[in-house]
């Protein structure tokens, strides 16, 4: 007959045991892909890779005009998203406590944040590239920031709902009028929770290929918002189904700068959460 | 016995109801300018509830309603047509948790004071100086003004509030438990603050602890499920009440 304490010693073993195994069957494939990565793309990173656009196959080339058009359109949507999701966070948190536009706007982007980024992109197809009469950097951007919304949205709602009720009824106390309280107090406090959020949603977007496919597309050359414009995912998928070696090279070196830029998003993420939890 | 004295605030048949719970029952009382009242009693009886009411914090949720007059000053605060933030300005509240917002020490004491006034930087600098020696604060905080007040240890958070409420010059001050999440030496430098404060501010406190309302109050009240049970001066409840019920929990027979 085991003892209660000898019993609560192997259940805390076997949980401790089993978390322990899903955190490496997480780690296990994260460090594969990075593996695999820097393997095949550390080879191809170059300064050609930074200077150089996109080649014809068997000729020199980079990636710069994908970079510099992934850039563009990531912080474009980034630009156009984050203002909306923010203020429309602000407003389930702080002011949606009453009626039913607040559980219906949180309804809505439940469904945003889970929609399957190629309706968006199709969305935006038929609602701006089909109107335009041609592709664009434009409407990359658009499609983008309908994926950021959903995301910052949720997050500042969620950052200003952790925000003890205590230290709004102080604001209050004082005299303070709700915008005021929100603008310099509960948001405030909310800051760093609400720019990982916004750091997320970079993260989710500068991997995006399938809203680029309907909106921005691809371009071999520099080109501006107006045209078609090429962009880091829409290249490696190209290059990677081509059957071209030096191709296949290039498509391994845009994956790897992805996802380094992604870890390097989240581990910032990181930071400032944990910053947030000190204070 | 108080007659002469004027009422800073005089509750008259207040009634107080969450949703259909009648959490205060047919209050009558007057709380006396430049004195400390205490309203103690067991908990859920209705203290917070009546001070929340004094500076109108029940209007932030949906479902409280008060019935009956609450005078400041001789006017009713319960009317629809009072400015909140005007009536927040005149009576300032601390809280049972210390609050600092997240922001410096001096900008804690600044932001309540630029809702109000606009200052020059040298008048708001004499005026966070002002405010912080009210709260015997200025002298640990003095060389570190621009840092969070988040750093600062429970105690001296709790009177960075007491001179952030005192910073907009209210006429009376709302003290909800204020020393119930501190430890002894700052409860107790709390409790000389309230006796410095009260020869310029009216001041209602409510606590748990009955030695500290008979060390730092005037006039105490016993309240009980809703009802106020008795009011008079500190030294009489706690030495001669009048009703069984008061004497009962007083001498811990109850509660």
């Amino acid at each position: 007959m085991l003892t209660l304490y000898t019993r609560r010693r192997i259940t805390n073993f076997a949980t401790l045991s089993l978390s322990m195994a899903a955190m490496a069957f997480g780690l296990f494939w994260l460090l594969w892909i990075m593996y695999t990565l820097i393997s095949s793309g550390a080879s191809a990173i170059s300064i050609d890779l930074f200077t150089k656009t996109t080649p014809a196959p068997g000729s020199e080339g980079g990636l710069a005009n994908a970079i510099l058009g992934s850039l563009q359109m990531t912080i474009g949507g980034t630009l156009l998203g984050t203002p909306i999701g923010i203020l429309a966070g602000i407003y389930l948190a702080e002011f949606g406590s009453k009626g039913w536009v607040a559980p219906t706007t949180r309804f809505i982007n439940d469904i945003l944040l889970s929609a399957p980024s190629i309706v968006i992109g199709l969305f935006v197809y038929g609602a701006m590239v089909a109107q335009m009469g041609h592709f664009s950097g434009w409407a990359g951007i658009v499609a983008l920031a309908i994926l950021v919304i959903p995301v910052v949205l949720r997050t500042t709602e969620n950052m200003l709902k952790l925000i003890p009720t205590a230290m709004r009824e102080a604001a209050y106390a004082l005299g303070c009028p709700q915008w005021k309280m929100t603008l310099f107090i509960t948001l405030r406090a909310a800051k760093s929770g609400v720019i990982t959020g916004i750091l997320l949603a970079v993260a989710r977007i500068s991997g995006e290929t399938a809203p680029l496919l309907f909106t921005a597309l691809n371009n071999q050359f520099y080109s501006n918002l107006n045209q078609p414009m090429a962009n880091l995912p829409m290249v490696i998928f190209q290059f990677a189904m081509s059957p071209f070696e030096d191709w296949h090279a290039l498509a391994w070196a845009g994956s790897l700068l992805i996802g380094l830029f992604v870890l390097g998003l989240n581990v910032l993420a990181r930071i400032l959460t944990r910053q947030q939890g000190s204070h | 016995m108080t007659t002469e004295l004027k009422p800073k605030i005089a509750v008259k048949n207040l009634n107080f109801y969450y949703g259909n719970f009648h959490a205060l029952k047919n209050i009558n009382l007057d709380i006396l300018e430049g004195h400390v009242t205490a309203f103690i009693g067991p908990s859920g009886c209705g203290k917070s509830t009546l001070l929340r009411t004094f500076n109108r914090m029940y209007d932030l949720y949906p479902k409280l309603r008060a019935e009956g007059e609450i005078l400041l000053n001789g006017q009713n605060t319960l009317s629809s047509n009072i400015d909140l933030n005007m009536l927040r300005a005149k009576v300032g509240m601390v809280f049972q948790k210390p609050t600092p917002f997240p922001m410096s020490i001096y900008d804690n004491i600044a932001f309540g004071v630029k809702l109000y006034e606009s200052l020059s930087k040298s008048d708001m600098d004499d005026r966070v100086e002002w405010a912080l020696k009210k709260a015997a604060l200025w002298n640990e905080v003095k060389d570190k003004l621009r840092q969070s007040g988040l750093g600062l240890s429970g105690g001296q958070q709790q009177r960075l509030c007491i001179a952030r409420a005192v910073s907009v010059k209210p006429e009376v001050l709302l003290l909800d438990e204020p020393t119930s999440a501190l430890d002894p030496i700052s409860t107790a430098h709390v409790e000389e603050l309230v006796h410095e404060l009260k020869q310029d501010y009216t001041i209602a406190i409510v606590t748990h602890n009955m030695q500290q309302a008979a060390r730092v109050s005037d006039y105490t009240a016993y309240m009980y499920l809703g009802e106020l049970v008795e009011v008079g001066e500190t030294d009489a409840i706690f030495t001669t009440p009048k009703q069984k019920a008061t004497e009962d929990y007083i001498t811990g027979k109850f509660g």
